[in-house]
């Protein structure tokens, strides 16, 4: 990622639209750790491409500052993987939920971690549908009660856990009512070359009673507070099988390999979206219908 | 004098049907012949019946002709299902060792045996096959020895020329009565030999297309294959994604970057692309979508054709929004309609669907090639501060009187292009306010005024004042074409009138002919007469017939005539 610093980016650079959460709702936390991070970045509103899907986090873009593409409901990664091919300079961040990344999107999800895009995909995960008003997610705890499910919530996806057994190069965790840890953490994988995804324990505070900003509070600790080493992948694991008691926050997992972009020869030319086209390019390709 | 050869090669999945075929059809092309080829296979690798018609003229064809003057049977089966196809000259030429000779002109060549003896592997069983029919032709053998050479290359193609010379000596020597045809090379053949597909992805590439994610299905696979294999080379991206909901979605995001992109599919397939189409639609992001046709619903016959997608892809998703759908008629055709698509898209800002099918994906005719001076790539109306004022002040949906607003592309300039699937105002941030929601509906809706000038007027073939006219779209053209000369060579006063626009449909053009007609009537492959309630719909015009085939197998020029007669003169019901 090459970043140009020209004017000063503050924190007013990213002021956007009202936000129309409820109040008090763990978006506010990582809305400020993502504009934190691009500020300390120095990365230019429109350098910036922030693609999102559907539900209360999908609309963390309107509330910050950038290009956005407002995607689909569980659609965010395929247009944010493809934007980056056509422009690499983009630094491109996909915004979603747990429903929208680990659910809906899950096929996508699976995927384009081997892939290896240079993209960063932040999930506001709050264990719950909140747009929906209070179903289970894919992210909610067993037993956990809600309209659709009376008798109590299936074990749910350990995500992170499928992230890097599918080949993901940056797995992290982070909390929204950490501002430092998360905008930090935001800032890691943002500047991670290739596919870096961060699940933000993020709480409900309007439909998910259960973990709330006190329950997080009490059961995070910090990784690299106890010698965790990223790069060991059966450690990351490890890490990624605790939650209940304890729960662990930070970069879990992280190893290099050459991005989707790195593969593709067209952009060694620069971005697709620069390149002029001549159609008399095609006239080699004739030969072989003779 | 008019020359008319027509050969048809069948046998199982894995006897090389297509490579025979293949190899006929370009020698004839090479030899400056003008061909036509179709194919017919089943969905599976191994075993079944394939065939490969060919036919060669010294006229330009467009379609398959009946009967054969030269049947290749590569086993049995084929003698047993396509005997009767044989013109009363013509001959079959089938394996001694693999099928028993009927009644009519049989040669019986030990292809199977000659391969091992001469060329040293029995698999070149149906070189030894394509020699035989040549044989039976008199063409000179020399240069389709080195069609073959260079079809099969290096030592394969030597071993393979072996075998094509065993076979064109065995039928040379041994068959004794009249020969079914007399072929001879008309000249140097410059002519190029492709399939709708090619031209599709030519066409892409000549547009400046270098953004294509697509999902194999059949029968799409091979403009993302072909696209694959000269991404490198033609400066594209072409991701092979999970699903064809990825597929489409990557392509609308690789455009909204600044990419030309396309992705490509079938029927159930662009199923779950529709999604997609609406993204398209509301953000008002170009993207071209091939939907190759094949019969459904569902998985339906993977490798047959038909046109039965045609009232879906202009209603699929929620909602009123613009989009443009294009269905080419031929080879060539294909290749400058892409173009059009791509064009379409950009200037309009919306999804622009290409419907081609199966028999057109397959079918292959000799072109005369493409002047590519003509190729215009129109990307739109882009934004630039000098003409649109400062960057601050962009709007990516700002309501215009055409509809268009001005495109900008993320972090090519300071303007900041903010779109939404959600309903948003001309910034692009999402509202639920009536008044911006009606504004932004009618502006996505206006730039349909500007869409409908771009429909090029359907084409009327054969006489204007013809009695009956045929109407038709999409592939079927060259056998309509050629069914209205069929028509009009007894009393019959037929013309065609064939659409390759769909949407915006050109709804003055097609009733003002409609009009001189006494009878019309729709000649489709699907069920339902979609194109027939297109009409009702779009002119409020009833067809008298309709000529409907849903069998997955495409129409012939005799065949549509034959059914054509039946409707007009018998009567038929509707």
């Amino acid at each position: 990622m090459a970043l140009r610093v020209e004017q000063p980016v503050t924190m007013e650079s990213y002021a956007g639209l009202k936000p129309a959460w409820c109040p008090g709702c763990g978006n506010f936390g990582i809305l400020r750790a993502l504009n934190k991070a691009l500020v300390e970045m120095k990365v230019q509103p429109w350098q910036l491409l922030m693609v999102s899907g559907i539900g209360q986090a999908g609309k963390l873009p309107h509330y910050s500052r950038g290009n956005t593409f407002n995607s689909l409901h569980g659609r965010a990664v395929p247009p944010a993987v493809a934007a980056k091919i056509a422009n690499p300079e983009l630094v491109v961040i996909v915004i979603g939920g747990d429903g929208d990344g680990y659910s809906e999107g899950g096929n996508h999800f699976l995927h384009v971690l081997r892939r290896n895009h240079d993209i960063t995909h932040i999930v506001h995960d709050n264990q719950v549908y909140a747009l929906t008003k209070g179903q289970a997610s894919p992210t909610s705890d067993e037993g956990y009660v809600s309209k659709t499910t009376p008798g109590g919530a299936l074990p749910p996806l350990n995500a992170l856990g499928v992230a890097i057994m599918a080949g993901a190069t940056f797995v992290a965790r982070t909390f929204a009512g950490d501002l430092d840890h998360a905008a930090r953490t935001i800032q890691e994988g943002v500047r991670h070359r290739g596919f870096a995804l961060i699940d933000v324990l993020q709480p409900c505070v309007t439909f998910n009673h259960v973990n709330t900003f006190k329950w997080y509070s009490e059961r995070v600790y910090k990784l690299d507070e106890r010698g965790h080493n990223p790069q060991d992948k059966m450690a990351a694991l490890e890490v990624v099988q605790q939650w209940g008691e304890r729960i662990p926050i930070g970069v879990i997992y992280r190893e290099q390999r050459p991005t989707y972009e790195d593969r593709i020869p067209a952009l060694k030319k620069g971005p697709l979206a620069k390149q002029v086209i001549d159609p008399q390019r095609i006239a080699p390709l004739f030969q072989e219908f003779q | 004098m008019p020359v008319e050869a027509n050969f048809m090669v069948g046998g199982e999945a894995g006897q090389g049907v297509q490579s025979v075929g293949a190899v006929l059809a370009k020698t004839l092309a090479r030899g400056g012949y003008h061909v036509f080829a179709d194919q017919d296979y089943e969905s599976r690798i191994r075993g079944g019946h394939n065939f490969f018609r060919i036919r060669a003229s010294n006229m330009p064809v467009a379609a398959i002709k009946e009967p054969l003057d030269i049947l290749v049977a590569l086993n049995q089966e084929t003698i047993d299902l396509h005997r009767m196809e044989v013109a009363p000259g013509g001959v079959v030429v089938y394996d001694q060792e693999k099928g028993q000779p009927g009644e009519g002109n049989y040669l019986g060549v030990p292809f199977t045996r000659l391969a091992q003896e001469k060329a040293g592997n029995r698999i070149m069983a149906n070189s030894v096959a394509f020699g035989a029919a040549l044989g039976l032709t008199g063409y000179d053998l020399d240069a389709a020895a080195n069609i073959v050479r260079g079809f099969f290359g290096g030592d394969v193609g030597e071993a393979n020329v072996t075998a094509t010379r065993a076979g064109y000596d065995y039928a040379t020597e041994n068959f004794k009565g009249e020969r079914p045809l007399n072929l001879k090379p008309l000249g140097d053949g410059k002519r190029l030999l492709m399939n709708g597909h090619d031209a599709v992805a030519l066409g892409a590439i000549a547009a400046g297309c270098n953004f294509m994610a697509g999902y194999p299905m059949t029968p799409a696979t091979p403009i993302l294959e072909y696209l694959s294999t000269h991404a490198k080379d033609m400066d594209m991206a072409v991701v092979q994604t999970e699903d064809e909901i990825s597929a489409i979605n990557m392509a609308i995001g690789a455009s909204f970057a600044g990419a030309r992109a396309m992705t490509a599919t079938s029927g159930s397939g662009f199923c779950l692309m529709v999604e997609g189409v609406g993204l398209a639609g509301i953000t008002e992001t170009p993207v071209v979508i091939v939907n190759a046709q094949r019969p459904g619903p569902a998985v339906g016959l993977p490798t047959r054709t038909e046109q039965g997608d045609l009232l879906f892809v202009l209603h699929c998703h929620q909602g009123d929004f613009p989009r443009a759908v294009l269905a080419p008629a031929s080879v060539e055709d294909a290749f400058w309609l892409t173009i059009k698509a791509f064009n379409l898209a950009d200037k309009y800002q919306l999804p622009v669907i290409m419907l081609t099918d199966h028999y057109l994906a397959t079918s292959y005719i000799t072109v005369d090639g493409f002047d590519l001076s003509k190729v215009v790539i129109d990307r739109g109306e882009t934004y630039s501060p000098e003409r649109h004022g400062p960057p601050q002040e962009y709007k990516r949906h700002k309501v215009t009187g055409s509809g268009i607003s001005p495109r900008a592309f993320p972090g090519l300039t300071e303007a900041l292009v903010v779109t939404d699937s959600d309903e948003h105002d001309e910034t692009g941030h999402l509202i639920e306010d009536a008044r911006a929601r009606t504004e932004q509906v009618e502006k996505r809706l206006r730039k349909l005024n500007g869409l409908g000038q771009e429909t090029s007027p359907p084409e009327v073939y054969g006489p204007p004042n013809a009695e009956t006219t045929l109407v038709g779209w999409g592939s079927t053209w060259g056998a309509l074409r050629e069914s209205i000369d069929i028509l009009n060579r007894g009393n019959g006063k037929f013309n065609l009138l064939h659409l390759r626009e769909l949407w915006p449909f050109p709804s003055e053009a097609v009733n003002s002919i409609l009009q001189q007609a006494k009878r019309s009537y729709v000649v489709e492959s699907n069920a339902a007469g979609q194109l027939a309630r297109l009409i009702r719909a779009e002119t409020g015009r009833l067809v008298d017939g309709k000529v409907l085939k849903y069998d997955g197998r495409p129409f012939t020029p005799s065949g549509i005539a034959e059914q054509v007669k039946e409707e007009v003169y018998h009567g038929a019901k509707s």
